[in-house]
């Protein structure tokens, strides 16, 4: 399954079937209906049983959704309030296009495109304030209330109109890195060598609160979870290089700690040698921020050793995320590196 | 009492790199109890059988972890920025001098404040004397993670000051325990437990594998003693306090009866305590499985989450005979 496709794919939190169809018949083609589960919150879970029992039961784990907005009423105008699904700054929205509803083979979705009032229209002080969502407003072009209510009734969901485009110098814009980069790397991972038990866990609802990830840590019980997940790069502008978090083509990011978890010391000492030693681009995640599926997973049961294992992307839940195809790769070479360390 | 206390509050222990305590706290149990071990999270889980067959299990949980300053980049000039592990306040901070795990040390420095702008740990650094990035880099790493230096130095007749009081004084505490405890009809498991500081992490697995059918924690609180502080009824050195309520949990109130019932027949006066604010492994221990009834028996601290947290040995003793009874009924 190539990138461009997964990321083009609509799938919010709780709405991931999308991409939940590509990556189970990915894994029942690898490795058999009866080795892939579907868990209560709609996560994928498939487990390549291992030839050596001593070895410790290895979780790899990517989430499958993606930020986005949700439908919640219409105006008497036909305009469509919404609210934002997972962590979206309403700076970002602004005169962007939407889909409207997902795309099925008989009803495509709707263009939307997020309408505020016109610069012309603006005081000074208008100028300086940040619009809260409350006062952004989808336009799908209906005539009225009703037609919009019929065409996107609230409960409708609406994805960031962004084809994944390559650019510059091995760097790819797209919606939805976070995390469909940690989902290809899992795709590509199915035929990696090891010969402990290997779960792969394609997660639901990360941006809703890492849901998905508590039940599906609960069912994987493993030794070790390694999230292969994506990270803000904030190595733009006049930023300070103690808050640039990670910078976009040095590697992929092992993280020490964030706000959900301390990755494990010892793991993540391991995994840097890994890295050195195979001569694979790697970086580390300089700053502690954001939260992700290693913190459920890490605290599921009787608990397993974690780390998280970054692609770095610039404006990060935005229509424009642009990560280097390089740190992609790097972030694959270091997980089939590290299981052939083991 | 007093010479655990310096023993643990001496060792190097932030939340997730707590292997030094266990280490410390192994060796001092180690023949004294049926069985220790680890778990993912690094938990020491030290367990005691009871003599009945039906006895219950009983989880006595005291935190080894220590509020930290873990490293997330080195200036070009050789100054270490920081993020805080657990609730570190800056005004506690400010010119303190830290130290690393390999003995590294350092002071942790505040940057001039411009006029208007508000304290924040991103304007900190520790200096650790280094020339520039690539020196300070061979002596300290991104990740390793700086504790206040303090030592543990007397205070007063009965009193003790030093960082990691919170929670070292309860791992003082229930070392000492169950060193002293003989067999009773139940089971009794000492978890030495992690991350507590940042969230009850380490408890929350401990519970779920000892499955548990009552848990207390032994954690430090805070005191109500102090010139224009008042917020708890607590006092330093008026008895060990038996929390009704904090912002994690609300204990079971038989459990709550239970203790202060045991503390009448030990003779040892307690405190009752209500706290608006913190939590304890109480919090993450009642909601465990199909989950327990909790309480937190507290060691009053004052300056809690500070270089200088300062115990009263009364109050440690007291606790201890106050669990002693509980357990023997």
């Amino acid at each position: 399954m190539d990138l461009k496709t997964l990321c083009d794919m609509q799938g919010i939190s709780g709405r991931e079937e999308k991409v939940r169809r590509v990556v189970r018949d990915a894994c029942v083609k690898a490795f058999g209906a009866d080795a892939v589960a579907l868990d209560g919150l709609g996560s994928v879970i498939a487990t390549r049983k291992g030839s050596n029992p001593k070895k410790p039961r290895v979780m790899l784990a990517a989430h499958m959704d993606e930020v986005g907005l949700l439908i919640v009423s219409a105006t008497e105008e036909g305009l469509l309030r919404f609210r934002a699904i997972g962590g979206v700054d309403s700076r970002v929205l602004v005169s962007k296009r939407v889909r409207v509803g997902y795309d099925t083979p008989e009803k495509p979705s709707l263009q939307g495109v997020i309408g505020a009032m016109a610069i012309h229209q603006q005081t000074a002080e208008d100028r300086k304030a940040v619009l809260p969502i409350e006062q952004l407003y989808i336009d799908i072009g209906a005539k009225d209330k009703a037609e919009a209510e019929r065409t996107a009734p609230a409960g409708t969901l609406a994805t960031f109109d962004t084809l994944y485009t390559p650019f510059g110098e091995g760097c790819v814009l797209a919606k939805a890195f976070d995390d469909r980069v940690g989902v290809y790397n899992l795709l590509r991972l199915l035929d990696a060598p090891y010969e402990g038990d290997l779960v792969f866990a394609f997660t639901s609802q990360e941006e809703a609160g890492c849901r998905g990830a508590v039940t599906a840590g609960y069912r994987v019980q493993p030794d070790i979870a390694l999230i292969l997940e994506c990270t803000s790069a904030n190595d733009l502008g006049e930023t300070p290089e103690a808050q640039q978090v990670c910078q976009v083509g040095q590697g992929v990011c092992v993280s020490f700690m964030d706000n959900a978890s301390i990755g494990n010391a010892d793991l993540y000492r391991a995994m840097l040698a890994v890295g050195d030693q195979n001569a694979i681009s790697h970086q580390i995640k300089q700053f502690v921020s954001g939260g992700n599926d290693a913190g459920a997973i890490q605290r599921s049961g009787a608990g397993s050793l974690t780390l998280a294992l970054s692609v770095p992307c610039r404006n990060i839940h935005s229509p424009a995320c642009v990560c280097s195809l390089k740190d992609i790769d790097s972030q694959e070479a270091l997980v089939r590196a590290y299981l052939k360390s083991i | 009492m007093e010479e655990l206390i310096r023993k643990l509050t001496a060792a190097y222990g932030p939340s997730g790199r707590e292997t030094e305590v266990a280490d410390i706290i192994e060796g001092l149990l180690k023949g004294k109890v049926d069985s220790i071990r680890r778990d993912a999270l690094g938990n020491l889980i030290c367990e005691k059988k009871g003599t009945a067959p039906n006895g219950k299990r009983i989880m006595l949980a005291a935190h080894m972890d220590q509020i930290g300053l873990i490293v997330t980049h080195a200036e070009k000039e050789g100054f270490l920025r920081v993020s805080n592990i657990g609730g570190i306040s800056n005004a506690n901070s400010r010119m303190r001098r830290v130290r690393f795990a390999n003995g590294v040390q350092g002071v942790l420095v505040e940057q001039p404040l411009k006029p208007g702008e508000t304290s924040s740990l991103r304007a900190y650094y520790i200096d650790i004397g280094a020339k520039d990035a690539a020196e300070a880099l061979t002596l300290v790493q991104l990740g390793d993670v700086a504790v206040y230096a303090e030592e543990c130095f007397p205070i007063g007749k009965h009193r003790l000051a030093a960082p990691a009081m919170d929670d070292r004084s309860a791992c003082a505490l229930l070392v000492s325990l169950m060193q002293d405890l003989s067999a009773i009809k139940d089971t009794v498991i000492a978890v030495f437990s992690t991350q507590e500081e940042v969230g009850c992490r380490g408890s929350q697995t401990a519970a779920y594998s000892v499955e548990p059918d009552i848990g207390i924690a032994l954690d430090v609180t805070l005191c109500g003693d102090l010139p224009e502080d008042h917020k708890v009824a607590i006092n330093l050195g008026e008895g060990p306090a038996i929390k009704v309520m904090d912002a994690g949990s609300i204990s079971n109130p038989e459990l709550v009866q239970a203790l202060l019932a045991a503390a009448k027949r030990v003779k040892v006066a307690c405190q009752r305590e209500v706290l608006p604010y913190g939590g304890t492994d109480a919090r993450s221990m009642q909601m465990s499985r199909g989950g327990m009834p909790v309480c937190t028996v507290s060691i009053p601290c004052r300056n809690v989450h500070s270089a200088v947290e300062i115990v009263d040995l009364r109050d440690m003793d007291g606790a201890k005979k106050v669990i002693l009874g509980y357990l023997k009924g």
